[in-house]
């Protein structure tokens, strides 16, 4: 009778271990779930912070530097017994602050009571001093130093830009993992873009820890750990003093200076005003400080010499004048009679040649040279004839690096505009325009729009006789004594070396004798310039436009200035670009008046 | 001698062996296998001891086991009496008596004792299982011990010995009472596992229903009998929460909870099932490898090499040692029960019906915790596990029933 109950009690027992086969089956070969909680239970992922690389200028003086800092992270579960009075007193937080702390803790995504996460950030070396004897009473807080950026002087912010903590677009952006949240990245200028240099490469050390979070040794002997890498040192094509000098220059004005050497395209002095002291944003204060520059109504973080689009006025006749001559259009010798009937001048000149124009400014000349090279009759009707002529000199235009981001080593540069027909078409809506309607742009008025930086290259390729290197910043990374291969590559305009010659003759009479021949004009050095003076709407006076180069030959510097509401280009942008040049070439000013006038700020 | 079952016993107690060593190891501070300041170390002491217990069960005359059965339960029971007054608190139990450092916990061997004694009173000529008187005596044999232990606090001890039940139905008991017990199990789990008891009153009042409309013979007698039946699972029902939060103690409370819902707080009352799970889990396949486990070595589970030995085996060998650490389990138990049915002599055979089932409830109990498929109750999987008594009283269980058996032919001329 009792037989079947045998076989019973053998199918339990079978029955019972099939059941656990099944459920040892699906925890241990199904679901890698569990894995991945053992490795976050046992292993600790130490990130080894590189140091960031160094800013230098031109001369090998120090632009950036790194100090360091500390922030304090905890590991919940190891807090035992925390005397928050005094926590608070050894941090210097209010117990309101304590609250708020653990309570944005919990929020934390990366949240995890066994793991380290930031609970302070940022202290100082000071702060540092005080709490590193008194962090063993309170376990489970830990310090993790880290560095952040410091700078010697208040000059080049803009270009510099500022290294901060990563937002959450950015994080989204980094698809390669890097970043984590609370890491830090450069937010603007060469800390943006030379980030992947200047970031050098973390270091991971995967380490092992028992329930208690005691080390237990490196895991796998340290098989899968990764040494860190510093970040590169930067020499940056900045000469300090220069640009000191042209910050000292700008105070109390808005506007730039943007000055390259033209044989290498070396940005030698890169000036926005009003500016602001980069060691504002750095630190324990960044986002105060931040909030307060980033309101101010002068926009100290915007980068005029790369992003302000400014029309360009009369510094844009020359770029006519060698278009012209390259047309054939006209000679050097080719006289027009200042008529000022239809565009107004200025001045006592009547019936120039191309030089005597230049050096006068003169509008009617320049009215002139654009319809006889935009209508050459290549077409019956007066629109198609516009058409073709604005085409070419759209393109001649453009090769002078205007109308389209010229490539520098820093985020966010703006193109400017060369208008071309497909602008027209879309600017009047299909309805048809000729030359008396978009004859503006002869004078560098109307449409056109240009960056500083392209201004300062555009005298960089007069200076050149008919090429530039792309502007840069960085001349060398690293210890490889090169910039970024795109920076050694020449590029020609579309105009023959011959008729440069003729805008520099031109430039050198402007000095000498024309427009700027009473502040730009230098005792030992032929400078050759152009002013500008670019319309505003009243009552705010004029734009004031100067680009520069010198000496006229074998040039060693060429600039560009433009001043926001200065009235003349004669006055403020040739004053700052002749102080500029003479600081640069000779080291010193010799002209203390004109230093004088131009720190005065009275332009009118 | 049952030469297989020996087999099976060197491979459990050596793999044991190992495992405890690897539950234990540190890299940092290299000590041996045989360090005495290691578990390791001295559970090799423990099973030497134990092969002198095995010689001496060999030794000593088949006969002694059979006579002195009650003697030996006797004595056991008087010793676990003593505990409360004498005993020393070794990990929240009170279950450790000894004089100087030697001693041990009588709980472990009242295992073996009691199976003597229920062999010895079963195995009586003219036994009866169907008789009322017997039956309650039997109860009491088993009810003494348990309460003696459950005083100790040892709740998980004391339900080893309702495996017995198993014992006594392949004796003749009739199941219901096992299936009453069943039942109630599955419906106090059931109470805790649906939040809203409405359902279930639903569903009993389905069943209810249809037994009565379709049985055949309506009798009052039936109807009554199930109606009284259906009241009783609603009281019962009623119950569960109230014995929950009233009769269990707050850790037994919690281990239940953590049954039913471990991550509902993992780092409390969840932590032993989640990080068992998690060692276990870890192991993949083919496992991390002999002394490469993270969890066990580092103190993640916690008693990893008493009560959750398991996990080392999970952790460091994978599915597969966890394959055939259940096949060796499986073939052991399967063995006994085979040993078990050669017998001719009632007593051997309840005896070894005994060793059976009181190895596999540690077995199923055991493993079920360290997976999550039971609550954590604090007992041993027997020749794994680290400790003296424990090894020893299986030893002694199983080495017993070898002896029993190997005399299995004499046994006829004494009767």
């Amino acid at each position: 009778m009792n037989d079947g109950r045998k076989d019973i009690i053998q199918v339990i027992i079978i029955l019972v271990a099939f059941i656990f086969l099944i459920k040892l089956f699906s925890i241990q070969v199904l679901d890698n779930k569990y894995a991945e909680l053992a490795d976050s239970n046992a292993i600790l992922k130490q990130i080894d912070y590189p140091v960031r690389g160094l800013i230098y200028d031109r001369n090998g003086k120090l632009l950036v530097y790194n100090t360091p800092e500390y922030d304090i992270q905890i590991i919940a579960n190891e807090v035992k017994r925390l005397d928050s009075a005094e926590f608070c007193k050894v941090f210097r937080l209010t117990p309101e602050e304590l609250k708020t702390k653990f309570k944005e803790l919990k929020l934390k995504k990366e949240y995890s009571p066994v793991k380290p996460t930031t609970f302070l950030t940022q202290l100082s070396n000071d702060d540092f001093a005080r709490i590193q004897d008194r962090i063993i009473d309170f376990p489970g807080f830990y310090i993790q130093p880290r560095s952040t950026r410091s700078y010697t002087t208040s000059a080049f912010a803009n270009g510099l830009g500022y290294v901060s903590e990563i937002s959450k677009s950015q994080l989204e952006k980094d698809i390669t993992g890097t970043y984590k949240q609370g890491d830090y990245i450069g937010q603007s200028g060469i800390e943006a873009y030379y980030e992947k240099y200047l970031s050098g490469k973390r270091g991971v050390r995967f380490k092992m820890r028992d329930v208690d979070g005691l080390d237990k040794g490196s895991f796998k002997n340290g098989d899968l750990d990764t040494v860190s890498v510093p970040g590169q040192n930067l020499m940056t094509t900045i000469d300090l003093d220069l640009q000191l000098y042209g910050e000292f220059l700008m105070q109390g004005k808005s506007g730039s200076i943007v000055a390259i050497e033209p044989a290498t395209g070396e940005i030698l002095a890169f000036v926005s005003g009003p500016s602001y002291d980069p060691n504002l944003l750095t630190g324990k204060n960044y986002s105060k400080n931040f909030q307060f520059i980033s309101s101010d109504t002068a926009k100290p973080l915007f980068s005029r010499p790369l992003m302000a689009q400014y029309r360009p006025g009369s510094i844009f006749k020359i770029a006519q004048a060698m278009v012209a001559l390259q047309e054939g259009v006209i000679t050097p010798d080719t006289r027009i009679v200042c008529n000022r009937s239809i565009i107004n001048c200025h001045g006592s000149h009547r019936n120039e040649d191309l030089r005597g124009a230049i050096t006068h400014s003169c509008n009617p000349y320049f009215h002139n040279v654009l319809r006889r090279m935009l209508n050459k009759g290549k077409a019956n009707d007066p629109f198609t004839d516009t058409r073709i002529g604005l085409d070419e000199w759209s393109n001649h235009i453009r090769s002078f690096g205007f109308g389209k981001p010229l490539g520098i080593d820093l985020p966010n540069e703006k193109s400017g505009l060369v208008p071309n027909p497909a602008f027209y078409d879309k600017a009047y809506r299909g309805r048809a325009w000729k030359f008396s309607n978009i004859y503006s742009i002869a004078i560098g008025e109307g449409e056109n729009l240009v960056v500083p930086i392209q201004m300062a290259n555009f005298a960089a390729t007069i200076a050149n006789r008919g090429y530039y290197y792309t502007p840069h910043l960085v001349k060398s990374i690293g210890n490889t004594g090169k910039p970024l291969p795109e920076y050694l590559q020449k590029h020609f305009t579309t105009i023959d070396s011959i008729y440069f010659n003729v805008a520099v003759d031109a430039m050198q009479s402007v000095v000498e004798g024309g427009t700027a021949q009473y502040r730009a004009k230098l005792s030992d050095i032929i400078v050759c310039g152009k002013t500008g003076t670019v319309e505003n709407n009243p009552p705010l006076f004029d734009h004031s436009v100067f680009i520069a180069f010198a000496p006229r030959d074998n040039p060693k510097i060429a600039i560009s200035v433009y001043v926001e509401d200065a009235g003349q280009g004669g006055r403020a942008a040739a004053s700052i670009a002749s102080l500029m040049i003479e600081k640069y070439l000779i080291g010193e000013t010799k002209r203390k008046h004109i230093e004088d006038y131009v720190l005065r700020g009275i332009f009118n | 001698m049952d030469w297989v079952t020996v087999l099976l016993y060197i491979v459990l107690v050596t793999f044991g062996w190992l495992n405890i060593y690897a539950s234990v190891y540190d890299e940092n501070v290299s000590h041996s296998i045989f360090d005495l300041t290691l578990s390791s170390g001295r559970q090799l002491m423990f099973i030497a001891a134990g092969i002198i217990i095995i010689t001496a069960i060999l030794i000593i005359d088949m006969r002694f086991y059979d006579t002195f059965a009650y003697i030996i339960y006797g004595v056991i029971l008087f010793l676990l009496l003593l505990v409360p007054f004498i005993g020393k608190e070794v990990g929240g139990n009170k279950a450790w008596i000894g004089i100087g450092s030697f001693g041990g916990q009588p709980s472990e061997f009242a295992k073996f004792a009691t199976a003597l004694a229920v062999a010895k009173f079963v195995g009586t000529i003219g036994f009866r299982m169907d008789n009322l008187r017997n039956q309650m005596i039997l109860f009491a044999m088993i009810g003494i011990p348990m309460v003696l232990i459950l005083a100790q606090k040892d709740t998980g001890t004391a339900l080893v010995f309702t495996s017995f039940m198993v014992v006594f139905y392949r004796e003749g008991m009739s199941p219901f009472l096992i299936l009453v017990g069943i039942g109630c199990a599955i419906i106090f789990i059931l109470a805790l596992l649906v939040e809203n008891n409405i359902y279930l009153y639903a569903i009993i009042g389905i069943v209810w229903l249809a037994l009565i409309v379709f049985s055949k013979k309506r009798k009052f007698k039936r109807i009554a009998l199930l109606t009284i039946g259906a009241i009783a699972l609603i009281a019962m029902l009623q119950s569960v929460d109230y014995v929950v939060e009233n009769v269990l103690k707050p850790h037994q409370q919690n281990r239940i909870k953590a049954l039913i819902n471990p991550d509902a707080d993992p780092l409390g009352y969840g932590w032993n099932v989640t990080q068992s799970k998690i060692a276990i889990g870890s192991g993949g396949f083919i496992g991390k490898g002999f002394l490469n486990g993270t969890q066990t070595k580092f103190d993640f589970v916690p008693e990893q090499s008493t009560d959750f030995i398991f996990c080392t085996i999970g952790e460091e060998h994978g599915f597969i040692g966890s394959l055939i650490t259940i096949a060796l389990w499986v073939t052991l138990l399967l063995r006994i029960v085979f040993i078990a049915e050669r017998q001719k002599n009632r007593f051997t055979r309840v005896f070894a019906y005994a060793t059976a089932s009181i190895l596999f409830f540690h077995f199923a109990v055991n493993i079920g915790m360290t997976v999550g498929l039971f609550p954590v109750i604090g007992i041993p999987l027997p020749f794994f596990s680290y400790g003296g008594s424990s090894l020893w009283g299986f030893t002694v269980l199983l080495f017993i029933l070898l002896k029993l058996d190997a005399h299995r032919g004499e046994v006829l001329q004494r009767i």
